[in-house]
């Protein structure tokens, strides 16, 4: 009944949210935990991306790099010169987790842009997980590596004692609105991008309309091309920042 | 009829709606998300970022070797180059000193020459004069036997005859005067 409805429609039918949803791969029926689904596939694609960058790229191991290469330890010294001005020297050892992150996200957005992809970081669940993995993981190696001292964190010394406890809840608030914030930024935009081409790509029916469709489509996908290399870039910026909170918590 | 309507109101108001807020979906996205971290921090920790930082400190290391052989070499060639400024004053030196040193002896071999020459020169002048004065007495003895000769003939066609001796000493005397 509602697919008739649909039908029956003029045109003009927009369904930009569409694209993101997620289905078994192969068959119908309900999405368990384990289903194959669109989701599978494109982790699966990134992370033979990933592989194909980074590990084919560099198979040559060469002093003068081939171009593949020379992206794999562009990528590289990318993050670790990140990780390096804005969390320090120490936290070096930290650089696979970061690493990981990072690449995971830019390819993913990345393949998201190809046409008829499914992607996954525009996804609530997934980007709130890695923010959750991040803040889990930084809350946690604060008190490992500070103690009770992590909590000077939150104790801003350098205000005056009275507003102090008002600020320590300010403090405490933000501290836990990070991940929201961190993962809603990524998978909004995300998201959004995807959307306004698709709406874009709704107009492109109507004949007059559709030459401005087209150039506004073009438009907005050198955007997303941007986007989706900053948002990266600002998830693991963030993640760094966080990591420094935890390895230094002084106010 | 009423519940039906409702129900596809409901089911078309989850498919306009957002997919990314079907919880339905996010165990499956979240088991599928945490096995890709897990492969790709095992590629990355285990091969790829270990071999990406071998090459790169390889590279630096090699740069810099490159960089302090460029500054031996350097250093060598400047040697090289005052050894060999050295050497060319050296061998313009010994070249003027063998110049000279030839030059005399060329000279001190033309003088000999020169004296030895001179000397032959007068022996063979000495020599020669005395061959012209031999000569010279050679031509007188023989004018003096082609007289004897012909004055002998010339007495005998006159029809008288003279012995040697009165010639000879006719001749020489002759001669004298």
């Amino acid at each position: 009944m509602a697919t008739e409805a649909h039908g029956s429609e003029s045109s003009l039918v927009f369904h930009p949210m569409d694209q993101f949803k997620v289905t078994p791969l192969f068959g119908e029926g309900p999405v368990h935990w384990y289903t194959i689904t669109n989701v599978t596939l494109w982790m699966a694609i990134t992370v033979l991306a990933v592989i194909l960058l980074l590990v084919v790229g560099s198979r040559g191991r060469a002093i003068v790099p081939s171009k593949g290469q020379s992206i794999a330890e562009l990528a590289y010294g990318f993050v670790y010169k990140m990780i390096e001005d804005v969390t320090g020297k120490d936290a070096v050892k930290y650089f696979p987790y970061v690493m990981t992150l990072f690449i995971f996200i830019v390819f993913s957005n990345m393949l998201g842009l190809l046409p008829l992809s499914f992607t996954t970081t525009s996804h609530i669940a997934v980007t709130g997980v890695l923010a959750v993995l991040v803040f889990l993981f930084v809350t946690i190696l604060g008190f490992v590596k500070n103690g009770s001292k992590f909590l000077a964190l939150f104790w801003v010394s350098s205000a005056p004692m009275a507003v102090r406890p008002l600020l320590a809840v300010i403090e405490l608030i933000s501290y836990f609105v990070r991940p929201v914030s961190h993962s809603i930024r990524l998978a909004g935009n995300m998201m959004a991008g995807h959307a306004v081409i698709k709406v874009f790509a709704g107009f492109a029916a109507i004949a007059a309309i559709s030459p401005v469709s087209i150039v506004a489509i073009t438009a907005m996908y050198g955007l997303e091309v941007l986007v989706a290399f900053i948002q990266a870039y600002v998830f693991t910026i963030l993640t760094c920042v966080y990591l420094k909170d935890a390895l230094h918590p002084v106010h | 009829m009423a519940t039906a309507t409702h129900g596809a109101e409901e089911l078309a108001k989850a498919e306009a709606g957002m997919p990314q807020l079907d919880f339905a979906t996010f165990p499956n996205q979240i088991f599928w998300l945490l096995v890709t971290l897990v492969v790709i921090y095992f590629v990355l920790s285990k091969i790829a970022l270990p071999r990406i930082s071998t090459v790169l400190a390889e590279r630096s290391g090699t740069i810099m070797n490159d960089i302090s052989a460029a500054e031996e070499l350097k250093l060598k060639a400047k040697e090289a180059e005052e050894a060999y400024n050295a050497a060319l004053a050296e061998a313009k030196a010994q070249a003027q000193q063998i110049a000279n040193e030839t030059r005399a002896t060329i000279q001190a071999d033309l003088d000999a020459a020169t004296a030895k020459a001179d000397a032959e020169i007068s022996a063979k002048a000495a020599e020669s004069a005395k061959a012209i004065a031999e000569i010279r007495d050679g031509a007188m003895d023989s004018v003096k036997d082609v007289a004897k000769e012909t004055a002998k003939e010339l007495v005998a066609a006159m029809g008288a005859s003279a012995d040697a001796r009165t010639i000879t000493a006719a001749i020489t005397a002759r001669m004298k005067g």
